[in-house]
């Protein structure tokens, strides 16, 4: 796609959004909200996973961190997201700073399994220092006061007020990570994917850009852990489980791995089919499994990848080239 | 102090000795296929609810199901690797985690449909209930038959290993894939058969486990699954000899946490597992680069 191409679907899916928040009912605002908080985590996940080739079980450790770190503050020094949010965040980054230190020495399945043991640590300390997180009951009871900068005060108590502070995120990630898709950086991650070794022999430090991918990709987790905690108002520790580390490698590749669209798409579809299955029964876990074979049996570009294989082939220039990373 | 240091030794043997059994099949799987199989843990606990059902079908005799349970798992087993795994060998790690990982959310899923989500009750083994008195105070019978059965499972595993001509067979394949099919090894069906094995292995596992938790939940799979892997890890991926000495000390270690440290137990052993990597990331015992 061409830059104004780009702009005008931005400009539209604003549009669009903007509407939703308007007018429509509580439900799909609530729905919405969460679309787009996955969203936030399954594109800075996919920094690592789809760009940079690594796939990490830790994430969602550094997601619980801005969870707890905004809930901490909200409890103990000012319910004003003003200070929550940045607070989690920024915990979720010095976390993922400490962490992706260690873990970028390997990659493949021994990252994976890095990533693992370390999240499953942040795992079991907030299970267990049950006097500060609040052990398996989590923490509870997070308001949503006012975002207030200085005089001016944003209201974002009720539900369509707060949409319109996770819209105002979920565009900056849109916007900052498609950037970061486009910039020289992005590139170079694409070569360590691609070949690690001709990377580093053109000079590049590649261990350094992993870190940098790893602390990026954690720094939104942390966002969409502060975001979704201030929506569900409280947070419960199996958000830190490596199982939920699942959901943006699943929304991902449901979406197309290798796509920067690919994890929205993903977001969609993973929370609406979610709640049409779970109205029908109440095995979600069984279904979703089904669908998910289906898509590594057969359609591994995902929705994005395989639609554009699609248009690919029906055009016939061009010898049909696998979107996916095989 | 004694008597309490020998019990808390005794409980962490027992627990290692079913880890090791998942361990087992688990590093074996991936030794020769090169894939984490995650719905490993699944096995165990489908080894169990089989073995569970095989008792009610007939009369509560404990052996039968023990036989019964893992070979319905070696079924199972052989669906999956057969008509899944076998397409992903060739593709990124992503595909072949995400594909395993899709059968233990369809695994729980069906144990819950099955047999309902509740804990469900388990027999007592005759011949093998009660209790012996050690330093003075009791400690069931059962759990020192696991315990023994442990190292049985490891020396047979060797034996088969090591002096066999299917073993051998096996260690070529997995130290050479393509020369093994050069000098006419029939790779895939080897594949097959080793992945029904490691299945069965956990099977074992599982249906041992019947008469020893006395709940069975269909998270029991989930909850072995990454103690499994941390002992897979911190022995070497793809080393059994490896993978039997970091279950007795994932056993020791969770056992001797829960009974001191309750606060860190879960802790410590993310901590080994991460220590042993950065600083030994083929493990105690693995073999070759990473």
């Amino acid at each position: 796609m061409n830059r104004h191409s780009t702009t005008i679907a931005t400009a539209i899916l604003l549009c669009v959004l903007i509407a939703v928040g308007l007018f429509a009912g509580r439900f799909i605002i609530y729905l919405a909200m969460r679309v787009m908080i996955l969203c936030i985590f399954a594109l800075g996940y996919n920094i690592l996973l789809g760009r940079t080739g690594l796939l990490s079980f830790g994430h969602a450790a550094f997601y619980a961190c801005g969870a707890y770190g905004l809930a901490l503050t909200s409890i103990h020094i000012t319910p004003n997201p003003m200070l929550g949010i940045p607070a989690g965040v920024l915990l979720a980054a010095v976390m993922s700073l400490i962490i992706g230190f260690f873990c970028v020495r390997h990659t493949e399945i021994y990252f994976a399994m890095l990533t693992l043991a370390f999240g499953m640590m942040i795992y079991s300390l907030i299970w267990n220092l049950r006097s500060i997180t609040g052990g398996d009951d989590g923490l509870y009871g997070i308001m949503r006061t006012s975002f207030s900068l200085g005089i001016v005060n944003i209201p974002i108590m009720k539900e369509s007020q707060y949409y319109f502070m996770v819209l105002f995120f979920f565009m900056g990630t849109l916007v900052s990570i498609h950037h970061i898709h486009r910039s020289p950086f992005g590139l170079v991650l694409s070569g360590i994917r691609e070949n690690h070794v001709r990377t580093e022999f053109a000079g590049l430090p590649v261990k350094r850009y992993r870190l940098a991918a790893f602390i990026i990709s954690g720094f939104y987790a942390g966002l969409a852990g502060t975001l979704s905690t201030l929506l569900e108002s409280g947070i419960t520790p199996q958000a830190a489980h490596w199982s939920h580390s699942a959901e943006p490698v699943l929304v991902s590749l449901i979406g197309g791995m290798q796509t920067f669209t690919g994890p929205v798409a993903g977001s969609v579809v993973y929370i609406v089919l979610r709640e049409i299955i779970e109205r029908f029964t109440q095995n979600w876990m069984l279904w979703f499994g089904v669908i998910l074979l289906v898509i590594i049996m057969g359609f591994r570009g995902g929705i994005v990848g395989s639609t554009a294989q699609l248009f690919k082939e029906r055009r016939a220039l061009e010898p049909s080239r696998r979107v996916s990373h095989e | 102090m004694l008597q309490s240091i020998v019990h808390v030794c005794l409980a962490g043997l027992s627990t290692g000795m079913f880890i090791w059994l998942v361990a087992s099949g688990l590093t074996l799987i991936f030794g020769v296929l090169g894939v984490l199989n995650f719905a490993h843990g699944s096995f165990y606990m489908l080894g169990a609810y089989f073995c569970y059902t095989a008792l009610h079908f007939q009369g509560n005799n404990f052996w039968l199901g023990l036989i019964f349970g893992p070979l319905a798992v070696c079924v199972i087993g052989f669906v999956v690797e057969r008509f899944f795994l076998r397409y992903v060998y060739h593709l990124a790690l992503p595909y072949q985690l995400l594909l395993t990982f899709a059968f233990v959310l369809i695994f729980d899923n069906l144990v819950n449909i099955i047999w309902g989500a509740g804990s469900i009750g388990s027999p007592s083994v005759p011949g093998l209930s009660g209790s012996v008195l050690i330093l003075g105070r009791g400690f069931p019978i059962y759990n020192l038959f696991i315990i023994a059965m442990g190292p049985l499972v490891a020396l047979g595993l060797w034996a088969f290993l090591e002096k066999t001509w299917w073993g051998r067979i096996i260690r070529a394949a997995a130290s050479d894939r393509e020369m093994a099919a050069a000098i006419g090894i029939k790779v895939p069906l080897l594949y097959t058969v080793v992945f029904i094995f490691g299945a069965w292995l956990a099977a074992v596992g599982g249906a041992l486990a019947v008469p020893y938790v006395g709940l069975l939940t269909s998270g029991m799979g989930q909850a072995i699954i990454i103690e499994a892997f941390v002992v897979a890890v911190i022995g070497g991926l793809g080393s059994l000899k490896g993978a039997f000495l970091g279950a007795l000390v994932i056993g020791l270690l969770s056992s001797f946490g829960t009974r001191y440290i309750p606060t860190f137990d879960m802790f410590l052993t993310f901590i080994l597992m991460a220590v042993v990597l950065l600083w030994r990331p083929q493990g105690f015992f693995g073999e070759g680069e990473q």
